[in-house]
């Protein structure tokens, strides 16, 4: 079922999730709700698709069941803001953040995490 | 010869978006430039319920709708772009990207808005996002039956302590004066909840703790005395500040750095025109921000069409 109304990918299953991490040697997935402090990174990634090919950009709603795979992650431990960003290079958790995160704080992890 | 766009508009909020409707749909060739993102504070709101005509619509929802309206005449849209220099003295108004593009324009808009103020004291990047928060729809659910500070005195930080207190077992609201700036009716609803408490004349001074944040210091303004206050999580909704650091050498700003312009909106350089919350006046609001893109747009399109 999908939640979020972006212009991104949703992943509705963590066994979706755990497939594209699998399949794809960088990924971005913003887990997160239709809020003020989520939206603004859609949109952001939506904007980085057209100009990164190298990293596969997706969503995931926190509200969904399925999203516990994230939200129960260790490297979320202590997580409190919205939304939850995870970097993933060949299957692993890169990095993880919490809360808005500006275009300049995205494309910085993307050159350090999955370049 | 480079393309020079008859107008380009600074900031896609309700005001920006608004001014882009307007001059797009009279034929004026277009540009939108925001180093934020579209909506600007209407992304803020969860819930919008005064827009006339609309009954109840989501600020997203609203921002989208603007956004796929200003599309729809033409205009060009550029969102999260960092801008290295403005140079609007000139008749030829120019603006330079970070990645060196230039864009050029006969008149300019600038509608950048505001930012959340935040407390600037120890701690604060460490704790942003594990415990500190700027919005209550979008964390008060990591905080169910957990302690909470909000700091503030006007409408927004009265309306969202209450509306914590369906979370947390307790509020304790931290304001710097010895009354608020609320509405009444905002300030007798906070003041009737039990679950909230008052430190009034008071500022935090720290946030500290370990993996999150655990507790402040705050200070009495009256007295000097700094005491320690332990705590989950805190809300911060002291206001916001005008992004107009950008213009203020050369566009006339006010002691709280706002644009002061006239009735059609014309700020001290020729040209150039302001809207939104950035401009000073009493009400800041969804409707004055589209009335201030609306009176901008038509003020910028006569400009530009007295100059051919």
């Amino acid at each position: 079922m999908k939640y979020l109304r972006t212009g991104i990918q949703e992943i509705e299953t963590a066994d979706e999730l755990q497939k594209i991490i699998s399949e794809n040697e960088n990924v971005m997935v913003c887990c997160g709700r239709m809020g003020p402090m989520c939206i603004p990174v859609y949109e952001i990634m939506e904007e980085l698709e057209e100009e990164r090919p190298g990293v596969k950009f997706y969503s995931m709603a926190f509200d969904s069941p399925e999203s516990g795979v994230i939200r129960n992650a260790p490297e979320c431990r202590g997580f409190m803001g919205l939304p939850f960003t995870m970097y993933y290079k060949n299957g692993q958790v890169a990095k993880a953040t919490t809360s808005i995160q500006d275009m300049s704080q995205i494309t910085a992890n993307l050159d350090q995490y999955l370049a | 010869m480079e393309k020079i766009y008859d107008v380009m508009i600074f900031g896609a909020g309700a005001a920006g978006l608004s001014a882009g409707i307007y001059a797009s749909r009279g034929k004026l060739d277009t540009l939108i430039l925001s180093e934020g993102v579209t909506g600007g504070q209407m992304v803020l709101t969860n819930e919008i319920a005064n827009y006339p005509g609309v009954e109840t619509v989501k600020g997203y929802e609203l921002a989208d709708s603007m956004k796929r309206q200003v599309k729809s005449f033409g205009c060009t849209l550029k969102t999260n772009v960092k801008i290295k220099e403005y140079r609007l003295s000139d008749e030829i108004k120019e603006v330079e990207l970070g990645d060196g593009r230039v864009f050029r324009a006969k008149a300019a808009i600038l509608a950048p808005g505001g930012r959340p103020r935040s407390l600037n004291i120890p701690g604060e990047k460490e704790f942003e996002g594990r415990g500190i928060s700027y919005c209550a729809t979008c964390d008060a659910d990591f905080f169910k039956d957990k302690r909470l500070v909000v700091v503030g005195g006007g409408n927004s930080a009265l309306e969202e302590a209450v509306t914590l207190t369906h979370f947390a077992s307790h509020v304790t609201i931290v304001h710097q004066f010895d009354h608020f700036q609320a509405f009444a009716h905002a300030v007798e609803e906070a003041e009737r909840n039990p679950k909230i408490s008052f430190i009034m004349e008071s500022e935090l001074r720290e946030y500290s703790g370990g993996e999150t944040l655990e507790k402040v210091k705050i200070e009495n303004l009256r007295t000097g005395e700094v005491s320690e206050l332990e705590t989950d999580g805190v809300f911060v909704f002291i206001g916001y500040i005008p992004n107009t650091e950008a213009f203020r050498d050369f566009v006339e700003t006010n002691q709280n750095g706002e644009f002061v312009v006239d009735p059609l909106m014309k700020t001290s350089l020729p040209g150039i025109y302001a809207a939104g919350d950035c401009v000073a006046k009493r009400y800041r609001q969804v409707t004055t921000s589209v009335s201030d893109g609306t009176i901008a747009a038509l003020s910028a399109t006569e400009y530009i069409r007295t100059k051919n």
